[in-house]
């Protein structure tokens, strides 16, 4: 073992030319160059977490930093089976837990810790609307400690299980993909700015991945449902693992074997996660309606229009052709659900048929980016913040797709605009943005290469991000006019979506190419 | 594609030496930006007011200004940089340079304005490194770059706390630049311009008064006569550019005493790591036994870092300590030096002399500030990569001086940051070390023996058990400190953990100083 990473270290020194200013870092092997990013990236999410979170100052109902303090404070003082039922304890209306039993057990178990050193932040009723130094202080570093338990460990899961797979990858991208998968700048911004524990689920996603690429599929399934059971949202990548878990059964010589030990893993994960719930069908419901009625009832008396198949601007299909086709007048919810459904389900079949036809780690990585696009495209009551689905696993491809993956980063991140600007977080978003862009040109990294480029002209690529840049201008300077006081949101969701849409199909394309390796050899003979 | 050549495109991508300096810069300045809501310390407001200070007031007003408390007690220099900035602020919100409205002015756009100048300020710094490096070869200036552009406690003192010094040392670097390529006139111009920002940075001028005397003076009567005039001319024209108004309105007095305020005690509130420490706990010690053994000692009435208040001596046992005593303290320390500089000046030796210099200043000077750490951390950091016993001394004191700042970011928010700045630059030296020092043992050693040594060669940047010992020793003072003083100790002797970090910096950088001392001696 020892050997073989000495004999890596020394192929890295000797691959690298003098003027790869990081062979200092890989010269010490992946440990070191995982502990100098993790330490960075701790240090950029702490430096984040100084600036405003969502709703800062602003009552009667602040936003989401005060929902998971009030749900710290419900999970606190109730008992369990009171978590998610409206009573006179907890008002459901304001704020309640609509997120799956984990998220509930974790708002526990920070809610504790708060308790230890500051009880006024998490008393039932008096700390509605609590804010102060110390409380902000300990939500921040609840989050950055479930980040640094489960995010970090997962990434370095993955890029160690990633960089020993035999393939053409060139090892001293290491540091920089790690640091490509920890300073992602939407989740940082989501995470440690506008507050929120996107980094469980999303963490337990890539471990859950990784599990796979190793092989390890019950071990998968496991982290996979915790991350289901975190946050719902996580079902964007169900398509992926279950097509690719399946196409992997049907290949073993058990098939129904397979599917019943990994359907058996499921249900235990669940039962587990959902024992104290499963008294009775009532209480299971409660639960599945609060997760489902998000936002139907409560936050529609808030906002002046009503809420529905999108939330506020989102770069996804329903709201881009809203311009257009006025979706919420022509169709009843009911029938926008099942809409939105089949149009998701038919966008992620072209990814799932690949998987089940023929299942890789490769493939499996554009099946996960394909089928979280898809339903950030054409689900049902997308929110703007969704899109770090999709980029986590457009980060996990980033060394065979850099340009397609900062290419995605750089539109999610204009597509979040608003929501940034909505919490105060104009400077963090534009530092950590930068940061971005001068990690991912890091010098002394290989260039990118020219076949990435291939579907969109030099003029075309200058245009777009000129306009991204100006839209952000408009958007900080200008005020709209009365008559569309969501016109810039309008041009900034059209803009990522028609981006999106491109990065859709391209995936989509890449995925299914990967079946025909000769094919693939020549496009890059031809490019040579 | 590991094995495939480099395509035309990775060619061009592969950017040259000066892109990759701005790119370290630019992602500090990420950083920079970051911690721009974090705590600031007075030296904000103090900064502020000087910026309205110079705006609203005539140049003959400046150092008669009360308004605030915090007066302007730096040199000229430094006010008209300030009063070039204000300019800027004045642009960006006149209220940042009213004189009166502006006191305590915190709103977003004062915080935005001063952070972005401290940023824009390094520039300075910047350059100050690209001249120092511009030789080097590719490996160990990108080394220097990461140890001085990142340096953790740049970002402390100047983007948390506030202060100008990435700027002020940008300058020294400058000289120091000139002084190794033997451009000597230029170097003691930047130097007098260096001193008219900040009179702090004069303790180095008997280095500089030496050398340049000996390096660029002496020889031949007439020549020698000649270079002295001309450098004489050249300092006193900038000092003349300086000063020259307000010795014109008759103000030098009032300049000179905002400036040496001498009424201020030996210490800081903070106790600067340096050798008055020990002084003032061998006093207490001393007191402390003496009083057991029946003596009767009075308690003094003066405090260390307030100010002379008649003939009260703050010390119980020991003599007193005034501003000449430590100011030949200093003198002695340098002598070594001095000696040295006079018997061989080489271009190659003056960064060391110049951070012993200040090392000097910061171990015996009166009303030392922490801060003031920074002026011979930096500069070591370019002698740190030459060999390894420099790589090992600059690891450790690089580490002592930057854990000596903690105290200066007092409040739980920002605690996270300056553990993980330092932790990060450890591993950084760490590996930066080790590889520049493998690669240098791999060059010089025989392919026959390569094979056999190379597992030692692995850990060949270590240091030894002392060392460990006093880092180990480093992290216990910090846990006391944070965690186990207030669990045992509650609210009693509060000033012990601050004293803990003092005391034991202190021993830190006293073997720093006998370290330079040893090097510069030993030197041919």
């Amino acid at each position: 073992m020892v050997k073989a990473k000495r004999v890596v270290t020394e192929k890295l020194v000797a691959d690298d030319g003098v003027d790869n200013c990081w062979w200092w870092l890989v010269q010490k092997g992946t440990a070191a160059v995982f502990i100098t990013v993790a330490v960075f990236a701790i240090l950029v999410r702490v430096a984040v977490s100084l600036h405003p979170y969502s709703g800062a100052g602003d009552p009667p109902k602040f936003g989401d930093y005060e929902a998971q303090r009030h749900w710290m404070e419900i999970t606190l003082n109730l008992p369990i089976r009171e978590w998610y039922r409206n009573s006179t304890t907890n008002d459901l209306k304001y704020w309640g837990l609509d997120y799956p039993p984990l998220t509930a057990y974790q708002s526990f178990i920070h809610g504790l810790f708060l308790r230890f050193f500051h009880p006024d932040s998490v008393s039932l009723f008096t700390s509605r609307g609590h804010e102060s130094y110390l409380g902000k202080l300990l939500m921040r570093w609840t989050v950055l400690s479930s980040d640094a338990l489960i995010f970090f460990p997962a990434v370095l899961y993955f890029i160690i299980v990633y960089y020993k797979q035999p393939s053409k990858i060139h090892k001293s991208d290491i540091g920089w993909h790690t640091a490509m998968l920890l300073l992602n700048p939407c989740l940082v911004l989501i995470d440690h700015g506008h507050f929120q524990y996107n980094c469980i689920s999303l963490g337990l996603t890539t471990g859950a991945v990784a599990a796979i690429l190793t092989g390890e599929d019950l071990f998968a399934c496991v982290l996979y449902c915790l991350a289901l059971n975190h946050k719902q949202m996580s079902a964007y990548f169900a398509p992926a693992f279950f097509s690719h878990l399946l196409g992997k059964c049907l290949r073993r010589k058990y098939p129904l074997l397979e599917v019943s030990k990994l359907g058996l893993v499921v249900l235990g994960t669940f039962a587990a996660v959902w024992w104290p719930y499963l008294y009775s069908m009532e209480s299971i419901l409660e639960i599945i309606l609060s997760s489902n009625s998000k936002t139907t009832q409560v936050l529609s008396r808030l906002a002046p229009f009503e809420r529905g198949i999108y939330e506020d601007y989102v770069a996804n299909f329903w709201c881009a052709s809203s311009i257009l086709i006025k979706w919420k007048r022509l169709f009843s919810t009911q029938s926008l659900k099942i809409l939105s459904f089949t149009a998701t389900i038919l966008t992620c079949l072209p990814s799932m048929a690949q998987q089940i036809k023929s299942p890789s780690n490769r493939g499996f990585l554009y099946g996960l980016l394909n089928s979280s696009i898809s339903f950030y495209l054409f689900s049902f009551q997308v929110h703007e913040k969704s899109i770090l689905l999709p980029l986590l696993p457009a980060s996990l491809l980033a060394v065979e797709e850099p340009f397609l993956f900062s290419w995605f980063m750089q539109f999610a991140m204009l597509s979040m605009f608003p929501l940034i600007c909505r919490d105060g977080l104009i400077l963090a978003y534009l530092a950590s943005f930068a940061l971005f862009i001068l990690l991912f040109n890091a010098p002394g990294r290989r260039g990118i290469k020219e076949c990435n480029y291939y579907f969109t002209p030099r003029i075309m690529r200058l245009t777009l991000c000129f306009c991204s840049f100006i839209l952000h201008i408009v958007y900080l300077v200008l005020r709209p006019p009365e008559k569309y006081p969501f016109l810039f949101e309008a041009l900034i969701m059209n803009l990522c979506f028609s981006q999106f849409v491109l990065i859709t199909l391209c995936t989509n394309f890449r995925q299914w190419v990967l079946d025909k390796p000769v094919k693939l050899e020549q496009i890059e003979k031809k490019l040579i | 594609m590991g094995e495939e050549k480099p395509s035309l495109k990775e060619v061009q991508n592969s950017c040259g030496p000066k892109m990759t300096l701005w790119w370290f810069y630019l992602l500090a300045a990420c950083v920079k930006v970051l911690v721009f809501p974090s705590y600031r310390s007075t030296d904000f407001e103090v900064h502020r007011n000087w910026l309205a200070l110079t705006h609203s007031l005539p140049l003959s007003q400046w150092y008669f200004d009360e308004t605030s408390p915090w007066t302007l007690d730096y040199p000229p220099f430094f006010a008209y940089f300030e009063r070039f900035l204000s300019i800027f602020a004045h642009l960006v919100d006149p209220k940042i340079v009213h004189l009166q409205e502006g006191l305590n002015y915190s709103s977003n756009t004062v915080i935005y304005f001063q952070r972005a100048t401290v940023i824009l300020s390094d520039l300075c710094l910047l350059f100050g490194v690209y001249r120092m490096t511009k030789n080097l070869d590719s490996r160990r200036q990108k080394l220097i770059w990461s140890l001085v552009i990142w340096s953790p406690m740049l970002f402390i003192v100047d983007h948390m706390h506030f202060q100008y010094n990435g700027f002020l040392i940008g300058i020294l670097l400058i000289s120091l630049s000139y002084l190794e390529e033997g451009r000597d006139v230029l170097g003691g111009l930047v130097f007098a311009v260096l001193l008219c920002f900040k009179h702090l940075f004069a303790v180095a001028a008997p280095v500089y008064f030496i050398y340049l005397l000996k390096h660029y003076c002496w020889g031949g009567m007439l020549k020698g006569f000649s270079r002295l005039l001309i450098m004489g001319a050249v300092v006193t024209a900038v000092f003349a550019a300086a000063f020259g108004p307000f010795i014109y309105l008759g103000q030098i007095d009032q300049i000179a005493r905002r400036m040496f305020p001498f009424g201020r005690g030996l210490c800081h509130a903070y106790w600067a790591p340096n050798f008055w420490v020990f002084y003032i706990i061998f006093d207490k010690g001393l007191a402390f036994m003496l009083r057991k053994l029946g003596f009767r000692i009075p308690t003094p009435k003066a405090s260390f870092t307030a100010g002379l208040v008649g003939n009260s001596s703050p010390f119980s046992v020991l003599p007193q300590v005034t501003p000449s005593v430590t100011f030949t303290l200093v003198l002695l320390a340098l002598s070594p030096c001095l000696i040295k500089a006079w018997k061989r000046p080489q271009q190659q030796m003056i960064t060391r002399w110049i951070a012993y210099a200040y090392t000097c200043g910061f171990l015996f000077g009166w009303h030392v500030h922490e801060k003031a750490s920074l002026h011979f951390v930096i500069p070591l950091a370019f002698v740190a990569g030459k060999t390894m016993d420099d790589a090992k001394h600059y690891f450790l004191l690089s580490i002592v001086s930057c854990f000596s700042l903690f105290p200066l970011l007092f409040e739980s928010q920002e605690y996270p940051i300056k553990v993980t700045l330092l932790l990060l630059y450890s591993i950084l030296m760490w590996s930066g070390f080790s590889s520049q020092f493998y690669d240098d043992a791999e060059a010089s050693r025989a392919p026959a023996v390569q094979a056999k040594k190379r597992v030692g060669l692995r850990r060949v940047f270590s240091i030894g058990w002392v060392e460990k010992c006093y880092l180990i020793g480093l992290v216990v003072v910090e846990i006391w400190g944070q965690f186990l003083h207030p669990l045992i100790l509650g609210d009693k002797l509060p000033f012990l953990p601050l004293m803990l970090i003092s005391v034991y910096c202190a021993l830190g950088i006293m073997y720093s100083w006998i370290w330079q001392l040893k090097s510069i001696v030993k030197a041919p």
